[in-house]
């Protein structure tokens, strides 16, 4: 028994790919709507290694990380500062918590005026979204440092700036990688739908929806698991980092 | 006077000389109050805690005795009136404390080795001598536990050591500890408490020990401070001069138990009237 548990985690990738097929060759759906997995991942890999989807994965995956890089810079910063004094974090929570609930493609027409239709649209309105929410988690994981590890450092004589730096810093890794990998999936969510709406020539929000005009399904359902394994391996990559980082978390 | 005997027999050779000096009290309160936002915690209480003594604070709980050391040690502030330390007030003194929840007062970022030197980074000490001084620190207490491991990786006790050699590796004026040992096991705290007590005789630093066990208190302590409910007053200031290392025999020493029996009396007596 113990030796078929190392394929439990591809079960569930076996059974979508049982049903797909056999819902393909029964023709439950119109095969033009729905083509088989084996034509998909053909033009997937068509795609990626000669064809426009490649160069639309690499567009897609700089626009997010600038964002993402653009948000962290602002909001890390920003939520320590917040998180610091509980006092001046009360005072614009209001504010964080509002626009951190406002859709960010409600700002794409005002962000549009302001940097015109090109990628600092979509970076800008990407950052803005992801920036809001690493700052929040930040300032959260700042304030809600351990009283007793902040009393510790405090008794040993550390200044507020050395428990800021020594204690609080470090107690809200934990909650910033949370922030950060919360940020980093909303920014793709953004650039993505920016790609497909904002007078776009590249990117795989782009390459879904002109698979979807020209009616090419497995171009557009390869563009869509690319934005798939995208979105995955982002997350993927942020929790090994974390692993590294935050080794103490959750014990 | 006895106390003062002991506290010269156990005292370094250099610091007899001045013995009015050594029998002065090391901490002298004054008129404290303290108000949490719904209670009166302390309302104008006055004690003094002797120096070179290993003091236990005894009361129900919620009494305020974790308040105490914390106004204390300044890490919370007071309503009014006055604590002095040698007649001054708060200046440079080196405080060790020893936190309950060695879980949340250890740093899980730094190795075990790093916490104890932690107090001496803040100190501004340089890594070298950091590093002779936890080492001196280690080889004197005798601890064999793997100083590269993360606090997460240790036992509670291996912790709360750690914990207690972070408080020490200052050379603290006076050291606090707030139920050190009731996150323990029961043989890990019969030997914290022996860890406890060598400290306390090779260095007769005054010493604070907040317990809620009447026995550990009777068995460790030169004094016994008990509380009574809030406002708390000092109900009553208990000596039990027998001297140090105290052993299993102790605890069947007739004064250990008649003042053990004493102090259950007295709390007993103030818990019944609130
Ligand atoms: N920061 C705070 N804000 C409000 N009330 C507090 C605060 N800290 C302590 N108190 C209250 O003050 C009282 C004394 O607390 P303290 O922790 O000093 O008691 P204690 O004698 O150490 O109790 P225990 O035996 O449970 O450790 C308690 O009733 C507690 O609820
Ligand atoms: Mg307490």
């Amino acid at each position: 028994m113990k030796r078929f548990e190392v394929f439990l985690p591809v079960v569930g990738v076996a059974v979508l790919l049982t049903v797909w097929s056999l819902t393909v060759w029964a023709r439950v759906v119109d095969p033009v709507l729905l083509p088989s997995p084996i034509s998909t991942f053909r033009a997937m890999w068509i795609g990626m290694t000669s064809g426009k989807l490649g160069l639309d994965f690499i567009k897609t995956v700089e626009r997010t990380i600038y964002s993402t890089a653009i948000a962290a810079v602002i909001a890390l910063p920003l939520g320590i500062l917040l998180g610091s004094s509980e006092k001046v974090y009360r005072s614009v929570e209001f504010l964080i918590d509002f626009f951190r609930s406002t859709p960010a493609s409600a700002m794409f027409p005002l962000f549009l005026v302001l940097f015109g239709v090109g990628d600092r649209t979509k970076i800008s309105v990407a950052a803005f979204g992801a920036a809001l929410v690493i700052l929040f988690n930040v300032a959260y994981g700042v304030m809600n440092a351990r009283k007793t590890r902040i009393l510790a450092a405090k008794v040993m004589g550390a200044s507020r700036l050395r428990v800021l730096w020594d204690v609080m810093l470090l107690e809200s890794l934990p909650q910033t990688f949370v922030g950060l990998r919360n940020g980093v999936s909303l920014a793709l969510v953004i650039v993505v739908v920016a790609e497909m709406f904002i007078g776009s020539t590249d990117g795989l929000g782009q390459r879904v929806f002109e698979a979807q005009q020209l009616f090419d399904m497995p171009d557009m359902y390869a563009a869509i698991f690319a934005a798939g394994a995208l979105g995955y391996g982002l997350n993927l990559l942020f929790l090994t980092i974390e692993r590294r980082f935050v080794h103490w978390a959750g014990k | 006077m006895a106390g003062a005997q002991l506290a010269a027999k156990v005292g370094p050779a250099g610091t007899l000389s001045d013995s009015s000096h050594r029998t002065a009290p090391h901490v002298t309160i004054r008129g404290l109050t303290k108000r949490f936002s719904d209670a009166t915690i302390y309302d104008n209480f006055d004690f003094d805690i002797p120096r070179g003594k290993l003091m236990s604070v005894f009361g129900p709980n919620g009494c305020g005795k974790s308040t105490l050391i914390n106004m204390i040690a300044g890490l919370f502030p007071v309503d009014a009136g006055e604590i002095l330390f040698d007649g001054q007030p708060l200046s440079s003194i080196k405080f060790g404390y020893v936190f309950q929840s060695y879980r949340e007062a250890m740093f899980p970022w730094l190795r075990a080795f790093d916490n104890i030197a932690y107090p001496l980074k803040v100190m501004g000490v340089p890594k070298a001598e950091r590093t002779v001084r936890v080492e001196k620190i280690v080889a004197n207490l005798n601890v064999k536990i793997d100083l590269n491991l993360y606090p997460y990786q240790m036992s509670g006790g291996q912790q709360q050591l750690v914990s207690i050699m972070r408080a020490l590796i200052v050379e603290p004026e006076i050291l606090f500890l707030d139920e050190p040992f009731s996150a323990l096991d029961y043989e890990m705290t019969l030997f914290m408490r022996e860890q406890l007590q060598r400290i306390f005789v090779e260095t007769a630093t005054t010493t604070v020990l907040v317990s809620h066990d009447l026995e550990e208190a009777v068995y460790l302590s030169d004094r016994i401070l008990l509380l009574s409910r809030r406002p708390a007053r000092a109900v009553e200031f208990v000596h039990y001069d027998a001297p140090h290392p105290r052993t299993l025999k102790t605890m069947s020493d007739p004064e250990f138990i008649s003042i053990k029996a004493h102090c259950l009396e007295i709390f007993q007596r103030e818990v019944r009237k609130g």
